[in-house]
């Protein structure tokens, strides 16, 4: 019973890392409409840029800093250079130039830094909490537990943000509709700017916690894959929906790795998740959160 | 100048409804045919022949297949590499346990298991659409990947893993050299090419941009939503099945599931964008530039090698190109979402008046 | 009678868009439905092409009776429409768009169609007279190759009318055809819409603001408000009749 327990709450810890990513996609979704295909890239260039700049012996907080200011830029000249243009244009034309970001941000952050797996280690060590094993037999990591706690903190401000405050209420109009936001007097490409920023930022603290755990390597970009059928569980626009859809799928998929796993020759994670969320899909195609799509003629 | 319709008038539906209604074209494609079919065999470099042009018209193919479905359907597709590695192992299965079954038949049987896939991953595609159906593609490219490597029976229970595709023959003439290699490939896309065509100008092709522009509207007129875009599945997978088990048998030379992961979906998908989609040229067009251009590329970082005396390694030189490819993309969705078949329609137009002003 | 629609209900969540309207429609003419905004007329139309399913009431089309029709099964026994918010495909010419409106007649499969010469070609060219018939008829040839999107509004509106007339329809419902257009266009769509009544014998039912035109092309009018049938008979009698008059036409001002 302890063994299905720690499985079960192995498989949480990993969801909230996996919300982490899709948080990133929500914010970016929620305020623009575009489904940011490449926020696994972002991911990863925030994880390499941070333990890049640590190797070469920087500063913890001014490496954190530095690879903060380089994601904003990133966000600005994304806004600038690949948003901007495509107003209005189809969401599936944002999607696939989405794709395209993604192809840039992989070379770009490969030409920088060179395609060497790193290491990241801050501090945290990634071992069972010790009266934990003692006491109950269970072997949770202290590293999962400090990450879930991070990831509540975004998820806590994140939606503060955005119910609260001024901007958040610009953003909210901006997803809606690009037009009418216009309309009214928001400034699109500020708030664009700002949305690419947050969700750089977002991306950065994502990175670093799965390059301490799963090293900070080119894989890295299949984590932003996983996120996709969390945001369908969750649904595309919702912060909540995010985590819950996130614990679902990690607990869901480490279960089904460990016990039904054995039956089918292992290597089931590759695609638990999707098929889950694909049936999910045929039942609730609009997430546990998300909003209803009506199609009218 | 040259390219003036003046004096060809069609009289009759017939004439208009050719595909090359304009003699012009007529002739250039019949030029192109005789080049590809005649003159490229004969006189064409080997290696040209087996790293560049049989790939290129492989990959032409399963870039039709994907848009036949995400261009003129509509439904977006991230899973055209596992069709493909459906088409390839099934193709290898039957020539393996199927007596005397010859090489056209087996790439059919390819095609016709990666259509009955198609239509199960298809069947989603009722209730979801646009990126949610991306999403469901992607858990057909996951899964199908992972089925061909842990279910044995796909690879004959090789302990490698890596099996090699059987030598052929067509009508007893063995199909081992470059040039057999190309020529039953360009035969195959050829005719599979021409029946694309033929089927996106009648009422299937019309139903699906029905579908893919207005479904609502479609089922209105008539059009049964459910029976066209399964079809447009089953039809769009049996070619990029067919494009697999060229791939295994006339290109690669093995069949492994490691030649069709999620990299060769978007180096697809990137075909049809740049290409142009909802677009049979296009297929061709895109194909030819995905497959050029790393070549393109390799000779400009070689120049620029020698031009500074520097070194490039080759990672420098593939992450570089990954960039570009991406920045490629994006110019394109912004500048003419229409790709490549646009620009040379555009080009047709102009020389139509070619040369005068307007 | 052609159509004869019993005692409809229609409700989407807590709205009722439609109560117990009850209205007949007979072969040959012209019917109009009018009505104050949201009053229902085209969640009407919906019901009778089988977008929308009622709660009560059932729909009876040449004799037969229905609640729960497909609109793909309307289509097919010979009801077709247009819509307020032009439903063309935009990504094709009009002349596809008109030879989409012919598919319930195309009996070719598709390998027959990928093989292209012999049945699907001869097929192909049949249809392909028939849609040129009807788009010379509403005069359109000039654009017949032009993407329909890049078309002024008149003109699709022209397009999607003969995308509806290719299915050769013996019930064709028109929502609001004229709307957004100037007055020769609406004298245009009058003429052609009484064309159509009148060579092709197509019954007629339409859905439309601007009285003058009601009161010169129809036979009779049913007025809609709140959802219920408040008025049914003659142009004259429902000009004159006091309840249209409160709820809908209003009164002059001198």
């Amino acid at each position: 019973m302890t063994f299905f327990l720690e499985v079960v709450i192995g498989g949480l810890l990993a969801g909230v890392m996996y919300a982490l990513v899709a948080l990133g996609f929500v914010l970016i979704y929620k305020a623009s409409g575009v489904f940011n295909f490449a926020q696994g890239a972002m991911v990863f260039f925030a994880a390499l840029t941070f333990v890049s700049l640590m190797e070469r012996g920087w500063n913890i907080w001014l490496a954190l800093a530095v690879t903060l200011a380089a994601m904003v830029l990133l966000g600005i000249l994304t806004e600038r250079i690949v948003l901007r243009p495509l107003i209005n244009q189809p969401p599936i034309t944002l999607f696939m130039a989405t794709i395209g970001l993604t192809f840039v941000l992989e070379g770009l952050s490969q030409l920088l830094w060179g395609s060497q797996p790193h290491g990241l280690e801050l501090g945290i060590p990634d071992v069972p909490i010790e009266w934990l094993s003692e006491k109950w037999n269970m072997n949770i990591s202290q590293f999962d537990l400090f990450a879930a706690f991070v990831a509540g903190v975004l998820v806590a401000v994140l939606a503060l943000l955005f119910q609260k405050t001024r901007i958040g209420r610009a953003l909210r109009a901006v997803a809606d509709d690009h037009q009418a936001a216009l309309a009214v007097g928001i400034p699109l490409q500020h708030i664009w700017a700002i949305v690419w920023a947050t969700a750089g930022f977002v991306a950065l603290v994502a990175g670093v916690m799965w390059g301490v755990r799963n090293g900070v390597q080119y894989a890295l970009t299949f984590v932003a894959l996983k996120a996709l059928p969390v945001l369908i569980l969750g649904g595309f626009e919702s912060i909540a929906g995010a985590i819950i859809g996130g614990l679902i799928i990690g607990a869901s998929e480490k279960v089904a790795e460990v016990y039904l796993g054995p039956y089918v020759g292992g290597g089931i994670e590759s695609w638990f998740a999707y098929v889950v969320a694909l049936l999910f899909l045929l039942v609730r195609p609009e997430g546990l959160f998300g909003e209803k799509h009506i199609d009218r003629v | 100048m040259l390219y003036r319709e003046a004096g060809q008038f069609r009289s009759t539906y017939a004439e208009d409804q050719q595909i090359f209604p304009i003699r012009q074209d007529r002739i250039a494609m019949a030029a192109l045919l005789v080049v590809a079919f005649v003159a490229v065999p004969l006189f064409g470099d080997q290696y040209w022949l087996s790293a560049i042009l049989t790939p290129f018209l492989i990959l032409a193919l399963a870039a039709l297949g994907l848009n036949i479905l995400t261009g003129y359907a509509g439904q977006l597709s991230l899973g055209t590499a596992a069709f493909m590695g459906i088409g390839a192992f099934m193709a290898y299965n039957a020539m393996l346990r199927v007596p005397h079954m010859p090489i056209l038949g087996g790439f059919i049987v390819g095609g016709l298991s990666a259509a009955a896939v198609g239509i199960v991953f298809g069947l989603p595609s009722l209730r979801i659409k646009g990126f949610y159906l991306a999403v469901a593609t992607l858990a057909c490219q996951f899964f199908v990947l992972w089925a061909l490597n842990r279910v044995g029976w796909f690879s004959n229970y090789s302990s490698s893993g890596v099996i090699s595709a059987q030598q052929i023959q067509l009508f007893g003439y063995p199909i081992v050299t470059p040039e057999a290699k190309y020529l039953l490939t360009l035969g195959v896309v050829v005719v599979m090419a021409l029946a694309a065509k033929n089927l996106m100008r009648s009422e299937t092709g019309r139903a699906f941009m029905a579908v893919r522009d207005m479904d609502v509207a479609a089922s209105v007129i008539g059009i049964p939503m459910m029976k066209t875009k399964l079809l447009a599945f089953a039809i769009s997978s049996f070619y990029c099945g067919v494009a697999g088990a060229l791939y295994a048998y006339t290109y690669l030379g093995t069949v492994e599931p490691e030649a069709f992961t999620l990299d060769l979906s978007f180096r697809v998908l990137f075909m049809i964008i740049i290409g142009g989609v909802g677009s049979i040229l296009g297929s061709f067009l895109g194909a030819a530039f995905i497959t050029l251009f790393p070549i393109f590329l390799n000779l400009a970082s070689k120049w620029l090698e020698h031009a500074l005396g520097i070194e490039m390694s080759h990672a420098v030189v593939s992450n570089t190109e990954a960039m570009i490819f991406g920045a490629l993309i994006i110019l394109f969705l912004i500048v003419e979402p229409n790709g490549l078949a646009r620009l040379w329609q555009i080009t047709k137009e102009k020389l139509r008046l070619w040369p005068f002003p307007h | 009678m052609l159509l004869s629609v019993e005692g409809v209900s229609l409700a989407f969540g807590g709205v009722r868009a439609l109560n117990g309207v009850s209205f007949d429609v007979r072969e040959h003419e012209v019917r109009a439905i009018i009505g104050p905004n949201g009053a229902g007329k085209s969640s009407m139309l919906n019901v009778v092409n089988g977008v929308y399913h009622p709660q009560a009431g059932t729909i009876r089309f040449r004799g037969r009776e229905f609640r729960d029709m497909h609109p793909h099964e309307a289509a097919s026994l010979g009801i077709a429409r247009t819509f307020q918010n032009i439903a063309l495909f935009k990504g094709m010419t009009v002349l596809d768009n008109v030879m989409t409106g012919r598919n319930l007649k195309m009996r070719c499969n598709f390998l027959q169609q990928a093989i292209w010469i012999g049945g699907a070609r001869r097929e192909e060219l049949e249809h392909r007279r028939a849609a040129e018939q009807i788009i010379d008829f509403l005069e359109i040839q000039h654009v017949r190759k032009t993407p329909v999107g890049r078309l002024p509004y008149g003109l699709q509106k022209r397009v999607e009318l003969a995308r509806a007339l290719a299915a050769e329809p013996t019930l064709l419902l028109l929502d609001e055809p004229m709307a957004g257009m100037n007055l020769e266009e609406k004298q245009d769509m009058c003429r052609f819409i009484l064309d159509v009544n009148d060579h092709f014998g197509t019954t007629i039912v339409l859905i439309e603001h601007d009285m003058g035109v009601v009161m010169d092309i129809s036979n009779r009018v049913v007025v809609l408000d709140y959802g219920r049938k408040i008025a049914d008979g003659t142009p004259d009698a429902v000009r004159s009749d006091q309840k249209v008059i409160d709820a809908y036409l209003g009164v002059a001002h001198a």
